[in-house]
């Protein structure tokens, strides 16, 4: 078993999960939903590069003259690659949400989800 | 014999629509008409593509593509075997048939949103075909991406009330792919790959880790939010309501399968070929016929028939998911059937509703009173539809649904082949209150009714021939077309 601080970043990444689906289940506002999807992604990203450390190894770049590198010596780049890729998907998947948020204040004018329903509740009876 | 050369077509099927979807903005700027039309050519070639690719994966084996020549465990392969060959002529028939009702230039929107329009249908079909050939479990996550991105974006130009259905469709989206995410990192972390083929020979040391059973469950977790099995489906029935009505033969058709077939690849191309997973599945099947009877039960209450198809999807798509989770030959046949099936009925049902809806202004039940006097033709598309989801011969759903009894027979879990029994059942109740409304009832005089384009018509029209002529010629279809997997034997 190892120590709580040997893993703490696992521990912020649980808590991260934890704090962005209670934000987007437990937060009436649009807004709010999606600063905590954002939180939600961001966990995983920092799950990922956890992943990749390793103590004591340095950036994958072999120095120069080295003729035998040892993967041991060098953190593994490919999780940071994943997550470039990810979070190019995450700015778009916000880029699209903002523009739906923006759009929907300007019809009604609120962002809060229980007014939001209320008021298209209304247009719909009348 | 192998030839290598035929693999390099394989990029061309994500390539065309992604490319196309690049350009038809830039072609709009100069004329609408031609951007549509070349939007059309592009979808067609795919098509033609895809057809004339699926022999070779038939008979030569699965054809590859290595991306910058990187060999599988290092680089990003595509693949087509007949499983991807069929779906991918699946997405991309169902692209091409829907497009030119899709894209038919509204009058209550302004020109540069349908240029928009046009560019996001071609991005979606680019994105669920990438999701088919990628033989790369992270490359799956970015089309999947790719795909429900277009998909928000769709479903909010349907409106204003399509916006917030757009805006929450995005939030559980990308929390369900940010679940796919999560659990691959787990087998990442396991595994040290993300190539499928490489992931099932390395995964057998480590299968029955917990890091592994949680890495697996997030991933399916994540694929059934996407393809919204009860109770995941939250998002689904307002995404279907407020879509525009053009686009959703495509989306109500092929979406959900190309997220089962993903499941598929997962299940039975990774953690089946490591080892048994016996639990797994059988937990799955108890989810899917959970989905199966609470889907028909929400559409027996329904009073939008949209609405209605939309849960009577959340229903279908536990069909599939039932027959994976059975898992012998017979289901597993069934649920491929099925996925085709299913595309052609729903997509039918829900182009004969459109063109309804164009010509009363009114999706309601009530507002379909005896529409069957003024569109005879749609109609009879609508009741072919109907009868082949209830699962009557000589529809194409009677077929699939005999290969899934047929499979929960021969594992003999009767519960399951009661949850068939009562589906269909209720299935038939909520689609004759419909099929009433349509034949039986007088239509109000009130109603004001508008010409309906024969674009919308058309696709209701094709895929209602096509639901019998593969009823009628099912054996064919399952010899050329359908893949029969052939399922190891599972304790």
């Amino acid at each position: 078993m190892s120590s709580f601080f040997e893993i703490a970043n696992y521990w912020a990444v649980a808590a991260l999960l934890l704090i962005g689906l209670h934000g987007m289940l437990a937060r009436p506002n649009l807004m709010r939903k999606l600063m905590a999807m954002n939180i939600f992604q961001v966990a995983v990203i920092i799950f990922y590069l956890s992943l990749s450390e390793k103590t004591g190894a340095s950036t994958p770049v072999v120095p120069h003259g080295v003729l035998n590198p040892s993967a041991a010596d060098f953190v593994n780049p490919l999780p940071h690659a994943l997550m470039l890729t990810a979070i190019v998907v995450g700015v778009a998947t916000t880029g699209v949400a903002l523009a739906l948020l923006v759009s929907i204040y300007r019809r009604y004018g609120t962002l809060e989800e229980p007014e939001l329903l209320e008021k298209m509740r209304e247009e719909a009876a009348g | 014999m192998h030839i290598p050369s035929l693999g390099w077509w394989l990029p061309w099927l994500v390539l065309a629509p992604l490319g196309g979807a690049m350009v038809s903005p830039i072609l709009a700027a100069r004329s609408l008409k031609a951007s549509r039309w070349f939007g059309a050519l592009v979808l067609l070639g795919n098509f033609l593509l895809a057809v004339g690719l699926t022999p070779f994966a038939w008979n030569q084996g699965p054809l590859h593509y290595k991306f910058g020549g990187w060999a599988p465990p290092w680089g990003i392969e595509y693949v087509l075997d007949p499983v991807s060959a069929m779906m991918a002529t699946l997405v991309a028939f169902f692209a091409l048939i829907a497009y030119p009702g899709a894209t038919l230039p509204r009058e209550d929107q302004p020109q540069s949103n349908a240029a928009s329009f046009q560019a996001l249908y071609l991005l979606l079909s680019a994105g669920l075909i990438g999701i088919v050939l990628t033989g790369d479990l992270f490359n799956l996550y970015v089309f999947l991406e790719i795909s429900s991105l277009s998909a928000y974006a769709l479903v909010a130009s349907g409106g204003d009330r399509g916006k917030v259905a757009a805006f929450r469709y995005l939030i559980i989206g990308s929390v369900a792919a940010t679940f796919w995410v999560l659990g691959l990192g787990y087998l990442y972390a396991l595994t040290g790959t993300l190539n499928m083929a490489d992931m099932a020979t390395r995964l057998p040391g480590v299968l029955g880790s917990r890091a592994a059973v949680a890495g697996l469950s997030f991933m399916v977790i994540g694929l059934l939010i996407k393809m919204a099995l009860f109770p995941l489906h939250g998002w689904q029935p307002d995404a279907y309501s407020y879509a525009p009505a053009g686009a959703m033969p495509f989306i109500s058709g092929v979406m959900a399968k190309v997220s089962a077939y993903a499941l598929y690849r997962l299940l039975y191309d990774v953690f089946l070929k490591a080892g048994p997973a016996a639990n797994a599945l059988e937990l799955l099947s108890w989810a899917a016929a959970l989905s199966i009877l609470a889907g028909s039960v929400l559409a027996l209450g329904q009073r939008d028939v949209r609405r209605m198809l939309a849960y009577s999807s959340v229903a279908q798509i536990g069909y599939v998911i039932l027959g994976m989770g059975i898992g012998n030959s017979f289901a597993l046949t069934g649920a491929f059937l099925h996925i085709a099936n299913h595309a052609l009925m729903k997509g039918c049902a829900f182009a004969a509703l459109g063109a309804f809806t164009a010509r009363t202004g009114s999706s309601d039940v009530r507002a379909l009173a005896g529409v069957a006097k003024i569109m005879p033709w749609t109609a009879a598309a609508f009741t072919i539809a109907a009868l082949g989801i209830i699962g009557l011969p000589p529809m194409a759903g009677f077929f699939s649904k005999y290969y899934l009894l047929r499979g929960a027979v021969t594992a003999q879990a009767w519960p399951f082949v009661a949850t068939f029994a009562i589906s269909s059942l209720l299935s038939a109740i909520y689609f004759f209150r419909v099929i009433e409304s349509l034949y039986l009832k007088e239509p109000e005089q009130t109603q004001q009714t508008h010409a309906v384009p024969g674009t919308l018509l058309m696709p209701a029209m094709v895929l209602a021939g096509l639901i019998i002529v593969f009823g009628v010629f099912n054996q064919r279809v399952i010899e050329n077309f359908v893949p029969v997997i052939i399922a190891e034997e599972k304790s």
